[in-house]
């Protein structure tokens, strides 16, 4: 009886019937597969937890300094840039900057679209952006935890951490004033006009609050980024240098 | 014997104990499904439906509830390990190898506490990758998105507090490492750009609750670990999870 009631309706009816409902009851679609995935978490980390055994030093000695002092693998990438900038940017601005940029990226980001689905092509800049900054987050940390031995010197990993090395980069070159402030100013304002010229769209999509804010974060993040090549390549310690702070 | 036991499992089932319970029948039928939900105070975190988009493990790889999970298993561990330690500079290593030695699962407890710590800190990281990617953040979800961020900032310092407890060389020149950057804020710090405190009043002091790390710095850190930092956690946890229902659920194609 039901398919005959079937085959009288019209096609267009038929075809407004979604043919997979949208939604599934949480109850046992959901909560089954949070259960196999703890499950399965629970199983390697029991594994894990009898394989490994975490790291016991010796008792801390005060005055016994171990070299090097590494941090918790996941402040590796700071410690790492402590190599390119003076500890009140490497340790206290970056994480600043990094926590507000974060923050920063909905209320940003204008473009509505890409919502539930792995797309890149309709959200090409943010993509781009933010996987550069992970990239290198992990590069230092994975540089830093295993390209590094005493006194923060390079260290291939299969390297001896007993032969002598030598300093690559001295950090011999401060760049004087009348060249340092103009290049960085004259790389945040070429930063902040170019898009304006050349990639018009991006500029007019935002307002000028939002392009001004999204052009900071992201000039900074390649500022901080740029300043890692300056120090190997160029062996320039300091763009910006003043009794008070430096750069 | 089948039908017996099919006897039995009903007669189960329809005691009062069970029934105060369980209020709704076996989950077989969709009206059942939907009172489990509503009924069991664990499930009632999860909407009545959800999109079949959001159901697939591609989409999500299950990298929050692993986080929540891994948060748990934290502080279970972390409070059997609170039996056995005490945060004062005479027996904190001292406990340390109590645990590896005289402590029954001593060992695996701590390997469990540590291993799970370093899983919370990459699964968090990976999901805030996840929400990213996904465009997950967009409006209604901005609110959420910042949650999030100050989720992973306290996921990193309930790590970083935990990393001193033991009281090794490791834990210990690790935090000073870390907490020596505290000492180079502009104008708070008694090394940074403008400094106005003295080394004994600024930030690090303050962090450290002496100049170099002491047995004050243990404490602060072992509480800080232990009560301040996870209370933190779980009211912010708790904003997080209800937000994702009100902001409509799980993200999901338009």
């Amino acid at each position: 009886m039901q398919e005959r009631v079937d085959e009288v309706k019209p096609k267009e009816a038929v075809s407004e019937i979604p043919k997979k409902p949208d939604k599934l009851l949480a109850f046992p679609h959901l909560v089954f597969k949070e259960f196999i995935a703890l499950m399965l978490v629970s199983l390697v980390l029991i594994i894990i937890s009898m394989v490994l055994n975490a790291p016991l030093e010796e008792v801390a000695t005060p005055t016994k300094t171990p070299n090097p002092a590494k941090a918790p693998w996941y402040f590796v990438g700071l410690q790492e840039m402590l190599v390119y900038f003076d500890p009140w940017i490497a340790g206290v601005m970056i994480p600043i900057l990094i926590i507000v940029g974060l923050m920063a990226i909905p209320f940003v980001d204008k473009n509505i679209k890409g919502v539930g689905i792995y797309c890149f092509r309709e959200r090409k800049f943010a993509f781009v952006i933010f996987t550069i900054g992970i990239v290198v987050w992990f590069g230092l940390i994975i540089f830093g935890c295993f390209f590094r031995g005493p006194s923060w010197l390079l260290y291939l990993p299969w390297e001896s951490w007993d032969i002598h090395k030598p300093v690559i980069s001295k950090g011999t070159y401060i760049l004087p004033l009348y060249i340092g402030v103009p290049s960085v100013m004259g790389y945040y304002a070429l930063g902040m006009w170019l898009p304006t010229l050349f990639a018009r769209n991006f500029f007019r999509a935002l307002s000028p609050a939002k392009y001004f804010v999204t052009m900071f974060f992201v000039l900074s993040m390649f500022g901080f980024i740029g300043k890692i090549p300056l120090r190997f390549i160029f062996d320039i310690k300091y763009v910006i240098h003043t009794p008070w702070f430096s750069i | 014997m089948i039908n017996g036991l099919k006897r039995l499992v009903n007669w189960i089932i329809h005691t009062q104990i069970w029934l105060s319970i369980f209020r709704q029948g076996w989950p077989n039928t969709e009206r059942n499904r939907i009172l489990t939900i509503l009924n069991t105070c664990l499930f009632h975190l999860h909407p009545l439906k959800v999109r079949t988009s959001g159901l697939k493990v591609k989409y999500t790889f299950c990298l929050g509830g692993i986080s929540m999970f891994l948060f748990i298993v934290e502080t279970i561990t972390g409070v059997l390990l609170m039996f056995y330690y005490r945060p004062t500079v005479e027996y904190a290593y001292q406990d340390m190898k109590d645990l590896e030695f005289a402590v029954t699962f001593g060992l695996f407890l701590r390997n469990m506490h540590r291993w799970a710590a370093h899983g919370m800190v990459l699964t968090v990281i990976l999901h805030m990758c996840r929400v990213f990617y996904t465009g997950a953040y967009k409006p209604p979800r901005e609110y959420n998105w910042c949650v999030g961020v100050v989720l992973l900032v306290l996921t990193l310092l309930l790590s970083f507090t935990g990393y001193l407890l033991p009281w090794d060389q490791l834990a210990f020149w690790a935090v000073t490492v870390g907490t020596n950057m505290a000492k180079a804020t502009p104008i708070m710090g008694a090394e940074g750009p403008f400094h106005i405190l003295s080394e004994m009043s600024d930030m690090c002091f303050y962090l450290r609750g002496s100049v170099n790390i002491s047995e004050n710095t243990l404490l602060r850190f072992y509480v800080l670990h232990c009560i301040a930092l996870p209370l933190a956690a779980v009211v912010l946890m708790s904003i997080h999870f209800w937000r994702v229902r009100k902001d409509g659920g799980i993200s999901g194609p338009l």
